[in-house]
């Protein structure tokens, strides 16, 4: 690559030499080959694992697909959301509105699957065949007295963030619909975590074992009636903070219910994120039992961590993911394993991500908002990284430049949030890295 | 049970696809352009099609898919998208420097009357396309057609732009590819070389979604169709076009522009289709079959006289793209296998009658249904009426397989959970055999699983 992007100069710096701020929160140069998705992509990606609700998506037959069961999101009981709806619009509908279409696919799904809710999610054109998707779903919502959300996810309407926020206000509608279910005391919704590889089931486990209630977790292994009575919980603990701080706010705003935003990543995040809870609730009965859970962990964890550790100390890694909160725990979840972060980037970060990011790593870390192949090919090889974490397209990329690979987004196969995803963590990247295969590399 | 919500009665269904047996326009133009050497696709609409239809790429390829976006807005769906593919051409060629640039629309671009044609001259008269560089352009609204329709119009564009006609015939035929993997576009080139007739394979996936680990990456890898070799398509003898869904709007156009006439036939998968491709090649280059061939040939023949027993009036359900599936029914049929239930998502009206011929005299009683709401939940639904010993396609059949317990073939797009589609081709009669043993293996190891045990047999 003989010249960078044109005025892409501003998203990247290094650590060290570059003083000024990163710029970020952009909307992509037009002709980049951005690792970037959609508006759409947002929305339902966070609203996706909610088991026992209707996703429609109403457009022509791509979104669709595109978006069939490719989320790891495990759920514990029904299976709905696993099955892919399109309204398939075609040329007439384009032409003479797709309303009725819309209408008529909503009908047949209710009364077939009986859902709890409905989701519909509107698609590029129907922002400009001008749908009044709104309106079909109020009618529905009164014939079949089921909520029917629509959501105005247009690709075009701005970046996946946008679609994070349209997300959660659909999920604010849903709250506070059920005044009458009583939850016990220290409840707490658990915000931003997708029950990738059951990486939710652990962490209810961890809280429950100090003495903490779920009432709703938004959105891994969801259920439409646990969100609806989320605001009675005392305290909203959210991850994932890019997708989620918007409802944690709304709901402070309307409920006056406070959050804390945690990561699960890593042992310092995780044990924090149980400390915090047990803080809030000012029980010194709870925080014992938080510190009892993380001796045991910590001490089952920590010898089993230092084989890896061993193999894998002085090792480079540069990181790529979609969120940069997502990031900050990696960072520091490879230094736990003797590794240096040499590259960190993110699709969605904001500024405060990108300083926190910057104060975390070191001398000469490149730190980078919405990158592409070439650049970060380029920046790989610069630094010498022995691994890349990043999602799907990132993979192959990594492969052929010969490094090892650890997903970290939607098609992660093991649990890699707590003690025991701690673990896993480990075993994939030292899997990866230290893999005969690369011996074989010319 | 995940699919426990499948209900065993068909009911009409006019609005709505549930588990679509197909996927949109876009993505199949930016598999035919990947098939160009130093192309890069560039997809005209949002960023999140782009995205997605990498991720797709990638996930059934296993490899780095390039491809540029015009990256809309609120603005762009107002004021046109002009602006974003003006720039993004001055971008890509100054950053990425492909040779071409093979633009596609998308059913945003489409809707608000983005006219690529104006907009692709309006950047050659700004100068914004380089000396010696090209930007062709396709329309693919995704509301139109399926995956299969937008590869068919991305060849048509790639024909109409580089072709042309000199005075000087040059003795070589056009093999216009329908949608196969890079695999099978290897094997039709070695096929070509064993006959001895001199081609121009358009598109060529071979060497670029199929690369070998080097340490380095490449934004263009070696493969792919080149640029003189598309020029010199307008001067060949002969077009052959593999799959008419696929292939045919490209061949009439190299006919209507360079008066290179044209034959479609399907895709060589099975022995018949092979048959004729052979034949046609032969006809088309002016050669006799060589000996390797008719050799190769007898080999699929002697597996099936041996293997007769196990294939033998096995119900088969088959869902895929209709170029592909045409010729892999007939095969099933000539091999004495039923195959009872047929989906394809791609609408196009000579389905039902291909399917006829071939099935009404042998399996009378197979269901076939193509277009809207020919999709997996109607498939999974005959099979619950009554259910079948084998089921091949994409994937996105392993739910049925796994609740209705069928053996399980992968063939199609997208393969995202097996490998082996990108370097075992499955056309031709050496691919024949291949289908034949991934079909027996899967059927077999049934047998061999669940059988009882007095049935249990050693030598098989």
């Amino acid at each position: 690559m003989n010249e960078m992007l044109k005025g892409r100069k501003s998203q990247i710096v290094t650590k060290g030499h570059d003083d000024v701020a990163i710029a970020c929160g952009k909307a992509s140069i037009a002709g980049s080959v951005s690792q970037r998705a959609c508006v759409f992509c947002g929305s339902r990606v966070v609203l996706y694992p909610i088991a026992d609700a209707l996703h429609l998506i109403h457009g022509p037959v791509g979104c669709a697909a595109y978006t069939w069961d490719i989320r790891g999101s495990l759920s514990s009981g029904p299976q709905l959301h696993r099955l892919s709806f399109t309204t398939d619009l075609k040329e007439k509908e384009v032409v003479f509105g797709g309303e009725t279409r819309l209408y008529n696919a909503l009908i047949s799904l209710i009364d077939q699957y009986k859902p709890k809710a409905a989701f519909v999610y509107a698609t590029c054109i129907v922002g400009v065949i001008g749908d009044d998707m709104e309106a079909v779903c109020r009618r529905v919502t009164r014939e079949k007295g089921i909520d029917v959300i629509p959501l105005m996810s247009e690709g075009f309407n701005g970046t996946k963030k946008d679609g994070y926020k349209i997300a959660c206000a659909a999920l604010s509608k849903l709250i506070g619909t059920d005044q009458t279910s009583v939850v016990p005391e220290h409840s707490i919704n658990i915000l931003g975590d997708f029950n990738l590889a059951g990486e939710l089931w652990m962490l209810a486990e961890y809280y429950r074992r100090m003495g903490v209630n779920m009432v709703a977790c938004m959105t891994g292994d969801g259920r439409i009636n646990d969100i609806r009575k989320a605001h009675k919980a005392q305290l909203n603990v959210v991850q994932c903070s890019g997708s989620m701080t918007y409802l944690a706010k709304d709901m402070e705003d309307k409920y006056g219910i406070p959050f804390m935003k945690v990561s699960y990543f890593g042992i310092e995040d995780m044990s924090d994120a149980l400390y915090e809870v047990a803080r809030f609730f000012k029980s010194d009965e709870m925080m014992q039992k938080a510190r009892e859970l993380v001796r045991e962990e910590l001490s089952k964890l920590l010898p089993a961590l230092q084989e890896y550790r061993a193999k894998l100390e002085g090792k480079k890694a540069a990181i790529y993911v979609g969120g940069a909160f997502k990031a900050i725990s990696l960072v520091k979840a490879l230094r736990l394993l003797g590794m240096k972060t040499v590259v960190v980037g993110s699709q969605t970060g904001n500024q405060d991500d990108y300083n926190l990011l910057k104060e975390l790593c070191d001398e000469g870390t490149i730190i980078v908002d919405d990158s592409n192949p070439n650049e970060l090919s380029e920046f790989v090889k610069q630094t010498g990284a022995n691994l890349f974490i990043g999602g799907v397209k990132e993979r192959p990329i990594a492969f052929k430049l010969g490094l090892g690979f650890c997903d970290h987004n939607h098609e992660r196969k093991e649990a890699l949030a707590g003690y025991e995803g701690m673990l896993n963590f480990a075993k994939e990247v030292h899997a990866s890295v230290c893999s005969p295969v690369w011996k074989f590399m010319k | 049970m995940l699919l426990r919500h499948t209900t065993k009665e068909v009911r009409e269904r006019t609005a709505l696809t549930v588990n679509p047996a197909k996927t949109c326009q876009p993505v199949g133009a930016m598999y035919a352009a990947l098939g160009v050497h130093g192309c890069l696709p560039h997809s005209h609409g949002s960023q999140g099609c782009c995205s997605y239809h990498r991720s797709a790429l990638t996930r059934h390829y296993k490899e780095p898919v390039m491809a540029a976006t015009s990256s809309f807005t609120e603005g762009s769906s107002v004021f046109g998208g002009q602006a974003n593919l003006l720039q993004a051409i001055e971008t890509i060629f100054a950053v990425y420097e492909p040779e071409i640039i093979a633009v596609h629309s998308t059913c945003l671009s489409e809707t608000i009357g983005d006219d690529l044609n104006q907009i692709v001259n309006k950047a050659k008269d700004e100068g914004k396309v380089p000396f010696g560089k090209y930007v062709i352009q396709a329309s693919t609204p995704s509301y139109v057609g399926s995956h299969v329709t937008g590869y068919a119009n991305m060849l048509e564009a790639f024909v109409k732009y580089f072709a042309e006609k000199t005075n000087e015939k040059i003795r070589q035929i056009n093999l216009l590819s329908g949608w196969v993997e890079p695999s099978d576009m290897r094997e039709l080139k070695r096929i070509m070389k064993m006959m001895k007739v001199k081609s121009v394979l358009l598109p060529d996936t071979s060497d670029v979604l199929d690369t070998p680990m080097t340490g380095k990456f490449e934004m263009y890898p070696k493969g792919g169709t080149t640029i003189p070799e598309m020029v010199s398509m307008g001067d060949s003898m002969q077009t052959l076009g593999l799959g008419e869904w696929a292939t045919t709007k490209a061949a009439i156009m190299l006919d209507n522009q360079c008066k290179v006439p044209f034959d479609i036939i399907d895709i060589p998968v099975g022995l018949k289709a092979t048959d004729r491709f052979i034949q046609a090649l032969a006809k088309a280059g002016r050669v006799s079959i060589p000996e390797s061939i008719t050799e190769e040939r007898g080999r699929l023949l002697d597996v099936i006289t041996d293997m007769h027993q196990y294939l033998y009036g096995k119900r088969v359900a088959v869902y895929g793209d209709p170029d592909n599936i045409i010729p892999l029914i007939e095969f099933l049929v000539d091999m004495d296998m039923k195959p009872v239930y047929i989906v394809s998502g791609t609408p196009g009206k000579h389905f039902d009658s291909r399917m006829a011929e071939i099935l009404s005299e042998r399996v009378p009683e197979a269901k076939y249904k193509n277009g809207p709401q020919a999709d997996m939940f109607l498939m999974h639904q005959w099979i619950k009426e009554n259910p079948v010993d084998l089921l091949i396609g994409n994937t996105y059949g392993k739910y049925i397989a796994r609740d209705e317990k069928i053996p399980f073939v992968r063939m199609g797009f997208p393969i995202v959970d097996r490998i082996g589609h990108s370097y075992f081709s499955t056309l031709g009669y050496t691919g024949g055999l291949r289908i034949v043993e991934k079909l027996l293996s899967a059927i077999m190891d049934k047998q061999d699983a669940t059988c009882l045990e007095e049935k249990f047999e050693l030598v098989m």
